[in-house]
């Protein structure tokens, strides 16, 4: 699904160039779930933003589901995203004036679906996340597990192909984390691809692999046993 | 082009305005001020401008009043400082020398210009009136409105010098009972009894008139008061084509042949010239609708900057909104085209609601300055005006929204995300 071949990246800093990433090879099947881990500074976000199209890689090759990902113009990246990935944040990121529901289905939206559709499919994977009788709640009526619900919901809407979570339990007491863990777990089920970055070694634990960054490199990439987060909720 | 009729593209427009009401009060209120302004402003000169008209309808254009003076100057024997006397005779010889001018009507005046004011006793009441001796003539060149019933002098009161007259309303008011019907009965005129065939309508217009005058045949006029052939003044009007000031300057170098006075000599006939104040007035109306444009323009102008500005500060406040969007997969084009939509959109909605309102206080001031003496009538502003201040207000709004749609597209969606 995700082909990642010596992949690097550094950013400039007034006069130097601060090399972040150096040289990454990394491979995802589908129905994978991954956890990439790290401490702050070892490139792990960037990464993820390199594999979201958000930012563009310096040397190296990027194939995802058999498109190379390269070149690309912000048109172009912005098509991918729509039809590729979904992504979860830290801090939700949801639009603050639009009710859960009209959230799940802006990526709908850029998908130029009907409104009715939109509606319709917006209500089943909120149906899923357990939220479907607070579709018409905004953001700031929910918490912070019911935002982060909404997300997943959100980034599942648009049927991508690779989910890409980002520290998606950061702002999120434990007991959320797990319920928020538990319904990646049932995503991860069904079949869906996921890559999840996070620092906490328990949500790592939640996942089918973990790949271990330091200073830019790999340095470890193991498949585990996962502990299902249901035990916890 | 697609995008602009797709009701999705709507819908978010209408999500992102209406869910951000202060932002979309405050930054409409600019643009609807601006074309408040600009409908009230020329609306408010077109009233003026009619009220004017209105005021001077009744009244030939290119009217002028010509009278005599005293010479100040010597002239074939004549020595300074003699009164010139304008004589009926005058009257065709003007007429066979400028052809421009279209009627000509002698005018005589008792009690205006010195001189007393004639005595009027009806019935025990009495009171002090200006009489004129006047041609029928004279109402093609100041049209008087006379009262239901009535009638004005007409050819026959000149031939057989009758003693008739048409009365103001302000005579009638004095000198009637509000039960009686003043046509037909009788008037006495210093001591001569005069029938009433008339009671005039008196319309304000400048000049010397006013709504007491009583007007007498000048037959009988000249029999009255023993004035032979001698005439106070001319009120002459040209053709519409000619020009009046023209015609001023003819008529003025034609009495000075007739009178003996020396051609270079100013002061020997006076005269007035309607169409001269008038055309003063049209520029200053004009004057006045032109500066509401330029006003009205750089008020809509001011507005639209705003939109632009709050707008500019709207993209900063929702940089992580336009973020998300485009993780989702909003291309840069959708993203300019929602801040860009939004701005033409508000602009519109203002645009709109600037114009009902300036349409509104227009007829109220309409309403209010109705039946005052105050030269205000249908304020309107023409249709085209306010289709291209819409037309205006769409493209400056385009214009304007790109500066905040550039910058919405400028931000990376990373950078976007990373904001806190």
């Amino acid at each position: 699904m995700i082909e990642i071949k010596d992949l690097h990246k550094s950013y400039k800093m007034g006069s130097n160039s601060l090399h972040v990433l150096k040289g990454i090879n990394f491979s995802v099947e589908e129905g994978e779930l991954v956890a990439i881990m790290g401490s702050s500074g070892s490139g792990k976000s960037t990464l993820l933003n390199i594999l979201g199209m958000l930012d563009v890689l310096d040397e190296g090759t990027y194939t995802l589901d058999g498109v190379p990902i390269k070149n690309l113009n912000e048109t172009k990246a912005a098509q991918y995203r729509n039809k590729f990935l979904g992504f979860v944040f830290q801090s939700f990121n949801l639009i603050n004036y639009k009710s859960a529901m009209e959230n799940v289905a802006l990526p709908l939206y850029y998908q130029k679906v009907g409104r009715k559709e939109r509606q319709e499919k917006a209500l089943k994977y909120l149906e899923q996340v357990g939220l479907r009788e607070w579709a018409d709640h905004l953001p700031s009526e929910l918490s912070g597990g019911q935002k982060q619900r909404v997300a997943i919901a959100r980034a599942m809407a648009a049927e991508p192909k690779v989910l890409l979570a980002d520290e998606p339990t950061g702002a999120l007491d434990s007991t959320t984390s797990y319920e928020v863990m538990d319904l990646i777990q049932k995503i991860n089920d069904d079949g869906n691809t996921i890559l999840i970055v996070t620092h906490e070694p328990d949500i790592a634990d939640m996942c089918k692999r973990i790949v271990h960054l330091k200073d830019g490199v790999i340095v470890e990439d193991k498949k585990i046993t996962q502990v299902r987060a249901s035990q916890y909720v | 082009m697609r995008f602009l009729f797709d009701a999705n593209t709507w819908q978010e427009i209408f999500g992102s305005i209406g869910k951000n009401r202060t932002r979309t009060i405050i930054t409409v209120i600019g643009v609807l001020w601006g074309i408040f302004i600009y409908i009230v402003l020329s609306g408010a000169a077109q009233g003026l401008n009619n009220g004017f008209e209105k005021q001077f309808q009744n009244v030939a254009m290119n009217s002028m009043f010509t009278w005599a003076q005293s010479t100040s100057m010597p002239y074939k024997g004549y020595k300074t400082g003699r009164q010139i006397q304008l004589k009926l005779k005058d009257v065709s010889v003007l007429k066979n020398r400028i052809p421009e001018i279209q009627y000509i009507a002698p005018r005589n005046v008792k009690g205006v210009f010195g001189g007393s004011p004639a005595q009027i006793i009806r019935a025990g009441k009495s009171g002090n009136y200006a009489v004129y001796g006047d041609y029928p003539i004279s109402t093609k060149i100041a049209t008087k409105k006379i009262y239901d019933g009535g009638r004005f002098i007409n050819d026959e009161d000149i031939e057989a010098a009758r003693k008739v007259c048409v009365i103001g309303e302000r005579t009638q008011k004095e000198l009637f009972e509000k039960s009686d019907n003043p046509i037909g009965d009788y008037i006495r005129i210093d001591n001569v009894f005069f029938q009433v065939v008339g009671v005039h309508k008196f319309t304000p217009g400048g000049g010397f008139e006013s709504d007491s005058d009583i007007y007498i045949p000048y037959t009988t006029f000249r029999k009255l008061y023993n004035t032979g052939e001698n005439v106070g003044w001319f009120a002459i009007a040209a053709y519409d084509d000619a020009d009046v000031i023209k015609v001023e300057e003819n008529v003025k170098a034609v009495l000075k042949t007739i009178h003996n006075v020396n051609p270079r000599d100013d002061r020997a006939i006076g005269s007035f010239n309607l169409g001269e104040i008038f055309n003063r007035i049209v520029g200053f109306a004009k004057g006045l609708t032109f500066m509401s444009l330029v006003v009205g323009i750089a008020t809509i102008l001011a507005g639209v900057i705003g939109i632009g500005n709050i707008l500019l500060i709207s993209v900063k406040e929702r940089t992580k909104e336009l973020g998300v969007r485009r993780a989702l997969g909003a291309t840069p084009k959708e993203v300019r085209s929602l801040i860009i939509l939004e701005s033409v959109f508000l602009t519109m909605i203002a645009g709109v609601m600037g114009i009902i309102l300036g349409a509104g206080v227009l007829s109220l001031i309409n309403k209010m300055t109705q039946g005052m003496d105050f030269p205000y009538a249908n304020p309107t502003v023409p249709i085209p005006y306010v289709l291209g201040a819409l037309a205006i207000m769409v493209i400056l709004g385009t214009l304007i929204g790109l500066i905040p749609a550039q910058r919405a597209v400028s931000i990376k969606p990373i950078d976007a995300l990373r904001e806190e």
